[in-house]
């Protein structure tokens, strides 16, 4: 079910996703006005209260500007906008996101944004590093200069998770890389009631 | 304010007055033919709208007469819905889906501010398909520039591609193929040509015509300000000098600014605009801006249109009625509604965040009518700006195009053989059309048979150097920067042969399309050059398997002025539409860019041409690398020794002479048959198409595109040399499926399609039995190295 920017209006769903592409342009930078969008309000109340959030790319972008998630997204290391395939770890497989892949696993995505790189204060990484709340890795290489070469991280709870590569490009072999981005959809599918 | 403002009034009040139609491009003879069709001197917000409609950019003053060719001789085809002469053509491609697609130049922007000037190009054929009434789903970019070392590329070529990235990526489009080649003769003059797809069903083909009088013109996106006041008439209608002066940032105001996140505000917006069925008819605002979208609406429909441009949205409260009507500014649309759907109309626009305006409507006075403030500042026949001049331009076959045809590359051939080998017998002596074994074409055979270690490390050496040349170098370091997954419908994208999108995603329909060009082979042959382009992206739609349907082209050349440049034109177009004919694709539109000179130097002349082909099932598409070990790999079509223009004269002896390889249209036909009939069948695994570099880049990218090497002997009856570089048209490499050799060898024979089995997949060296051996990793450094190596 779409939300609509605009709105005052979760429309009663179990779940949502703040997909990739492109907010307001992000002229001023990736998700700092879209986190103002008046359906932002109510999706990061409902988030503070348990309801499973995953932001990808842009997404992630937002969750991390209304302070859902820590840290920041900055331009890639080698300045360029990035998109091929990559390798990425499953860190912690008990998110709500997350509990249909093993802990460690290794997993094929798409990675594709300009501004990826995963930044936070020492503090924050050793929490995160601590806490057991980094998501997901790159496992082959640092494709944008992500601290701790970082892809994905939760919020406490494990309901909010933000993840810059695109597990939806690797749900169908005809037209993306593989299908092993299906389980973060499973395992909110699972998670959640029927019907 | 109106004091300061030239009216219709006061141009009939004063005839004599000086006016600077010469800055504004127009010659004398134009100038007085606008009198002359005014009966009056214009005003400046006329002479506004001349200049800009009247340019070569958007009335295609020099071209027509030649372009008219391609409506002449078109083939009969029932696929095509809309052709020549609306913004893009549209293609029945079944089940009720058309197709859009329309490739665009924006090469003078680009050299002057590469990353707005590329960005803009983007958004500006994207509005071209939306103006159809169809969503765009992909893009594609050709581009060229000038050597990939030299300083200027490098400020270029990372603009270009980052704006191209910039803007694609932000409106959510795949970039899902192109190309990209360097030579000296595009420094100064970068090619910077973008196509775009959209589909639509095809009962929703939306035509810009202005008709019913008192319908409201409503003007939608981004307000008007004084970006690209005379981008088609002052960039891309007339030589620039840029040498040393610093004249590209004098230009730069000249340039568009783009905002991609406003443009798919608007792509949205038209979508359900159109979906609602409250437009009449619509129109992008691109070169000529406002000046262009009225005349043409109101023309197309015969009518007349009353405007205020006091209406208009500014972004700049400083700009004259002159400027409004010549600004290039983006993402902006012209929209004919009817008065009671406009409530309607505007709300969808509010929805999204896009600013609309009623300004002006529909009128039965035949006249194109604006104001501003009150007072008349324009007044004349639309058709009368949209149609503009025609020229028959002097054409003349350049002075040194003989020493050229005659610089014969087989020189080289005869001096890379060993002592005692093909003696110097001329690999292009012969009866043009003879072949066989014991033709004189293939003069060389057996004279560099591989057998000589000197031999083998010379033709490793050239192979490598082929694939580490800008040219046959990997693209990675450009197609990395594009996104090609968004929207979920791209099946093949970069390296492979074509772009393929899933358009239906229960019935598994979807098209492909490939754009190609060789300005080497152009320059020693316009004729042949062009249809060489036709051929290859023919073959590449092809080689996924799917059936060609249509095509469009952008026509990059250097001075109309210039008879020699006009006859390399004349010939290209010729020899365009004779192809088209012959293979049965017509054009269905494009874009004609002269002026892409330096002085006196014009760029080889480029005609790059897009294909469109359509797969019944795009899980039926091939790819162009080897899937896995074990399959049999075979070789479609006949090699004769063509060197001239060819990749291996080019980068191994920095030769350009002789003839481009021999056009085959009948044997492009047959191939594309079999191609599409083996993917149809499932007999083959895989198919790539053989052009520049030949068959061993062909089979090096095989290897490297997919995971495995190969395994195999070059085909009898031609020398190693040729066997491995020779860039003859019409031939294919694929693998057959294990168990459908046979078959597949039967369906050869019935098309009389020449085929021969080189050996198996597997391994992991591209070895070539008794010549070369390269480790696949050898290859891959080789190829991927050198774009990054120069480009950072």
């Amino acid at each position: 079910m779409p939300l609509w920017h605009a709105d005052h209006d979760l429309r009663g769903v179990d779940a949502v996703i703040l997909p990739g592409g492109f907010s307001y342009g992000d002229y001023l930078r990736c998700g700092a006005i879209a986190r103002f969008s008046p359906v932002m309000a109510e999706v990061a109340a409902a988030a503070r209260a348990g309801l499973p959030v995953l932001g990808i790319c842009n997404g992630f972008q937002i969750l991390c500007e209304v302070h859902l998630l820590p840290g920041a997204l900055t331009r890639n290391a080698g300045l360029r906008f990035v998109n091929r395939k990559v390798t990425i770890r499953i860190e912690n497989n008990k998110t709500r996101w997350t509990t249909g892949y093993s802990a460690g696993q290794e997993i094929t995505v798409v990675l594709k944004s300009g501004e990826g790189a995963y930044v936070a204060d020492h503090a924050t990484i050793a929490a995160l590093e601590a806490g057991g709340l980094v998501v997901a890795r790159y496992a082959d290489g640092n494709p944008n200069g992500s601290a701790d070469v970082i892809a994905g991280v939760a919020n406490e709870t494990g309901n909010v998770v933000g993840l810059m590569p695109h597990p939806e490009h690797a749900v169908d072999s005809l037209v993306g890389a593989g299908t092993d981005g299906l389980q973060f959809f499973n395992s909110i599918l699972s998670a959640v009631p029927a019907g | 304010m109106t004091s300061t403002v030239d009216t219709v009034t006061d141009a009939a009040a004063t005839p004599g007055q000086e006016q600077p139609h010469a800055a504004l491009g127009l010659t004398d003879d134009e100038y007085a033919a606008i009198i002359g069709l005014l009966g009056r001197r214009p005003t400046e917000s006329e002479l506004a709208i001349y200049s800009v409609m009247w340019s070569e950019h958007c009335s295609y003053k020099s071209s027509r007469t030649h372009l008219r060719q391609f409506a002449e001789k078109a083939p009969p085809s029932a696929a095509l819905l809309a052709g020549i002469g609306t913004n893009a053509g549209v293609v029945d491609i079944g089940q009720g889906y058309a197709v859009t697609f329309k490739i665009e130049s924006h090469n003078h922007p680009s050299y002057v501010e590469p990353f707005q000037g590329a960005a803009t190009g983007v958004g500006g054929i994207v509005r071209d398909i939306l103006a159809m009434g169809a969503r765009p789903v992909a893009v594609l970019n050709s581009l060229r520039f000038g050597a990939a070392d030299a300083p200027d590329t490098r400020r270029v070529l990372p603009g270009v591609v980052a704006g191209i990235s910039f803007y694609g990526n932000c409106l959510g489009l795949p970039n899902i193929g192109g190309e990209l080649a360097f030579d000296p003769c595009y420094s100064g003059n970068p090619l910077v040509n973008a196509l775009c797809v959209g589909v639509m069903r095809r009962d929703d083909l939306k035509l810009a015509r202005a008709s019913g009088p008192g319908n409201k013109v409503v003007l939608f996106g981004s307000p008007t300000g004084p970006d690209g006041i005379g981008g088609a008439s002052v960039l891309a209608s007339a030589s620039f000098v840029t040498t040393g002066s610093g004249g590209e940032r004098a230009k730069r105001p000249n340039v568009q600014v783009g905002d991609p996140f406003m443009e798919k505000l608007l792509i949205e917006c038209c979508l359900e605009l159109y979906a609602a069925g409250v437009v009449v008819a619509i129109g992008d605002l691109g070169a000529a801006g406002i000046a262009c979208a009225t005349t043409e609406l109101a023309a197309a429909g015969g009518t007349g249109m009353a405007v205020s441009l006091d209406q208009v949205p500014l972004r700049d409260p400083g700009l004259g009625p002159a400027g409004i009507l010549m600004s290039e500014s983006q993402e902006r649309m012209m929209a004919v509604t009817e008065p009671a759907s406009l409530p309607r109309f505007l709300e969808i626009c509010a929805k999204w965040d896009v600013p609309a305006t009623v300004i002006g409507e529909v009128t039965d006075s035949g006249r194109l009518h604006v104001s501003w403030h009150g007072d008349t500042v324009v007044d004349l026949p639309p058709a009368s700006a949209a149609d503009g001049p025609l020229y028959r331009r002097p054409a003349a076959r350049p002075a040194n195009q003989d020493k050229l045809r005659l610089d014969d590359p087989a020189v080289l051939v005869a001096r890379a053989s060993p002592p005692g080998g093909s003696g110097g017998s001329s690999p292009r002596v012969g009866t043009p059309g003879g072949f066989g074994g014991s033709s004189p074409r293939v003069g060389t055979a057996g004279g560099f048979g591989g057998s000589s270690p000197r031999a083998s490390t010379v033709l490793r050496g050239d192979l490598l150097a082929l694939l580490s040349s800008p040219d046959g170098a990997d693209k990675t370091w450009v197609t990395e920067q594009y996104d090609h997954y968004v929207r979920g419908n791209t099946v093949l994208a970069m390296p492979h042969d074509a772009g393929v999108l899933r358009i239906d995603e229960e019935s598994n329909l979807g098209v492909a399309i490939a754009t190609d060009g060789n300005g080497r082979y152009c320059v020693l042959d316009p004729y042949a050059g062009a249809q060489l382009a036709l051929a290859e992206a023919y073959r590449n739609v092809a080689a996924t398997g799917a059936v060609p349907l249509a095509v469009t082209n952008c026509l990059n050349f250097g001075s109309p002025e210039d008879p020699a440049v006009m006859w390399q034109f004349a010939e290209a177009v010729r020899g365009l539409a004779d192809a088209c004919q012959v293979l049965g694709v017509p054009v269905t539109g494009g874009n004609v860019s002269f002026y892409n000179q330096t002085g006196a130097r014009a760029i080889h002349p480029t005609p790059v041409v897009g294909v469109l082909g359509v797969l019944s099932d795009v899980r039926d598409r091939l790819p162009s690398g080897f899937a896995g070990p074990g399959e049999s790999i075979m070789l479609l079509g006949r090699t004769l020794a063509e060197f001239g223009g060819s990749l291996w004269a080019h980068v191994v002896h920095g030769h350009l002479g002789g003839v481009p390889p021999v056009v085959d249209l009948a044997a492009e036909r047959r191939l594309a048959a079999v191609l599409a009939a083996g993917a149809e069948r499932g007999l083959l695994s895989m198919a790539h198409d053989l052009s520049d570099g030949g068959l061993a880049v062909a089979l090096a990218e095989c290897c490297l595109v997919g995971q495995v090497g190969c395994a195999v002997r070059l085909p009898a009856g031609v020398d190693a040399l040729t066997a491995l570089f020779s860039e003859s048209a019409a031939r294919a490499v694929v693998t057959v499926r294990a168990g459908a050799e046979a078959t597949f060898a039967e369906l050869c024979a019935a098309q009389e399609v020449p085929s021969s089995v080189l050996g198996v997949t597997g391994g992991d060296a591209l070895n070539i039995g008794g010549v070369l051996v390269v480790g696949r990793a050898e290859l891959r450094a080789a190829h991927q190295g050198t774009l990054p190596a120069i480009f950072g």
